[in-house]
């Protein structure tokens, strides 16, 4: 676990001491987290315990107030630091899917290439519909967003997401807005992703979810890091006294 | 063979029921009834009013001096090479306004204190220029800036022009604000998580949905400036109004008045028309997706 070689060890996302306050209200009240490469980390805790915001500021959508952020050993919370460069890195999926609604699926998978990344349109366009042949969507390619199922647009916005092969993937509670009966082929997709080796950071309720496929679950509470465990020992010995109640809570529906 | 007698004329294709088929005629009288109705209305209407305009004592007199076909046929070209000039006025004028209109909306969308002062000033542009009636700016542009010496012998159509400009990228920046606004944050928030620049966000992601929800606003904004070009004739131009003016004097006869004005009606109503057209079937769009 020591090695000296920093670069094998070294996580994809570092987090360290990492603050942040809307007034008087401290949402993030210092945060430590690292996260390895192919490691997948569920976000859990009750609403408002700062999941969304703590995505957003690893996303550098939100500014710290303290602490840094280190992608790749690389200070990115510096505001020196080119942040759609950094963005362009991460890949991120909302609860809304946000998909863009004048745009085609197939170019709301393709923008980031072309735009950021420059990739000429049919190249992006080529490995856009093979990704969507790999998600059942390569005949909506050509379709506006409305005309998919709420299940069919969050894979396309997963897929969107992850076209620009990101180092990291941020997900915020993406199966929240579902009905029940879609929930299970978007589960499915990021499960494909987690065994595929995708580094995931993923804010969620979905219990079973965090512990089938996560590697390691982080409760968070009121701003803080209450326990950050493997996804095994979190559900079935929890140290804490306030991650028992949490999850009894969760147990009880 | 019999495979396609079957598909057509099999057992379980629908056929309405009695009770439809009497409903259906129910609605079918109904509907003739009512249009029936209207029409005859309508034909009393309008009799009634054209027997009270031509039984009015001044009535000849009337359709001599404003609705003289002779002299309608004899200025109808001087009035047409007048009309061109506003043509091209105003699509130089309309280009112009989009331009201006855009950064002006741009401008007052930005955030931060970094911004106050370009804010302040895209501000206090449109709520100049909202309030300041046409006519005025196009007389304190016509005769003010040729009297800067600047630049010597503009043309009063371009100086029109950029009245024109002025006024309306004031409404126009307006219309494209409330569109800019009305673009839901979480749109700009997933394009700058794609690393898409803050300029790209605007281009590719806010300006398109904008543009959507507000064409027929923009639409309506464009029929009206349509016919205040008209309104270029008082700095001299020699537009389709100030031909008429000139043709009226000649003949001592106002139909050439009359013959401009529906030159001008010509001319904005496929896109009054349109502008109708593309309403509705917005309204229809936003009710099935309100449905959904
Ligand atoms: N821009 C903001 N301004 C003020 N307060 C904010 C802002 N964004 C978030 N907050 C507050 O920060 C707290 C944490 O919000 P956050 O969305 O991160 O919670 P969450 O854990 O994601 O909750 P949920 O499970 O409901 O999504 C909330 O109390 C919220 O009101
Ligand atoms: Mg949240």
């Amino acid at each position: 676990m020591n090695a000296p070689s920093a670069s094998v060890t070294e996580p994809v996302l570092r987090l360290r001491g990492v603050r942040r306050a809307f007034g008087d209200h401290v949402v993030l009240d210092g945060i430590d987290l690292d996260v390895a490469a192919h490691e997948v980390v569920a976000l859990v805790g009750a609403s408002g315990s700062g999941k969304s915001t703590l995505l957003r500021t690893i996303n550098l959508i939100e500014q710290v107030d303290d602490g840094e952020i280190l992608l790749r050993g690389e200070e990115v919370s510096d505001p020196r630091v080119d942040a759609d460069g950094v963005r362009a890195r991460i890949g991120v999926v909302f609860q809304h899917y946000n998909l863009f609604p004048h745009l085609s699926v197939l170019d709301n998978v393709t923008l980031a290439s072309r735009l950021v990344h420059r990739v000429p349109r049919a190249e992006a366009e080529r490995r856009g519909l093979e990704l969507l042949a790999s998600i059942g969507l390569a005949d909506f390619a050509r379709a506006f967003p409305d005309r998919l199922s709420g299940g069919q647009q969050q894979r396309a916005a997963i897929v969107r997401a992850i076209a620009t092969g990101p180092e990291l993937l941020l997900l915020d509670e993406v199966t929240s807005a579902l009905d029940p009966e879609l929930v299970g082929e978007v589960l499915a997709l990021v499960r494909s992703l987690a065994d595929g080796g995708t580094t995931i950071v993923m804010a969620t309720h979905e219990m079973a979810f965090a512990r089938e496929v996560a590697d390691r679950v982080v409760f968070l509470d009121a701003g803080r890091i209450i326990e950050d465990a493997p996804a095994r020992q979190f559900f079935e010995a929890p140290r804490e006294e306030r991650t028992r109640e949490f999850l009894a809570r969760f147990l009880a529906g | 063979m019999t495979d396609t007698t079957d598909a057509r004329g099999s057992s379980t294709a629908w056929q309405p029921s009695t009770l439809e088929l009497e409903r259906r005629a129910f609605r079918k009288r109904q509907t003739g009834r009512s249009v029936l109705v209207s029409a005859l209305s309508t034909i009393v209407l309008a009799g009634l009013l054209a027997w009270a305009l031509i039984g009015s004592p001044g009535w000849a007199q009337v359709q001599q001096t404003f609705f003289d076909p002779t002299v309608a046929l004899a200025s109808l070209p001087r009035i047409l090479e007048g009309l061109w000039l506003n043509i091209q006025v105003l699509v130089g004028a309309s280009v112009g306004v989009v331009i201006v209109a855009l950064l002006l909306a741009t401008l007052r969308t930005l955030r931060g204190p970094v911004f106050f002062p370009l804010r302040a000033l895209a501000a206090g542009y449109t709520d100049l220029f909202r309030g300041m009636p046409l006519i005025i700016v196009l007389y304190l542009i016509g005769y003010g800036v040729p009297g800067l010496d600047f630049f010597p012998r503009v043309p009063v159509a371009v100086l029109g022009t950029i009245a024109l400009i002025l006024t309306y990228s004031a409404y126009v920046s307006e219309v494209f604000r409330a569109g800019i606004e009305a673009v839901h944050p979480s749109q700009r928030l997933a394009a700058r998580s794609l690393g898409l620049s803050h300029g790209q966000t605007m281009r590719r992601i806010v300006l398109p949905q904008a543009f959507r929800k507000v064409t027929p606003a923009l639409m309506n904004d464009f029929v009206a400036m349509q016919k205040d070009v008209g309104l270029i004739s008082v700095l001299g131009a020699v537009d389709a109004v100030r031909a008429a003016q000139i043709e009226t004097a000649h003949y001592f006869n106002f139909t050439p008045y009359v013959v401009a004005g529906l030159l001008f009606v010509l001319l904005a109503w496929p896109m009054i028309r349109l502008t109708d057209w593309l309403s509705a079937r917005m309204r229809a769009r936003e009710q099935v997706g309100s449905i959904v």
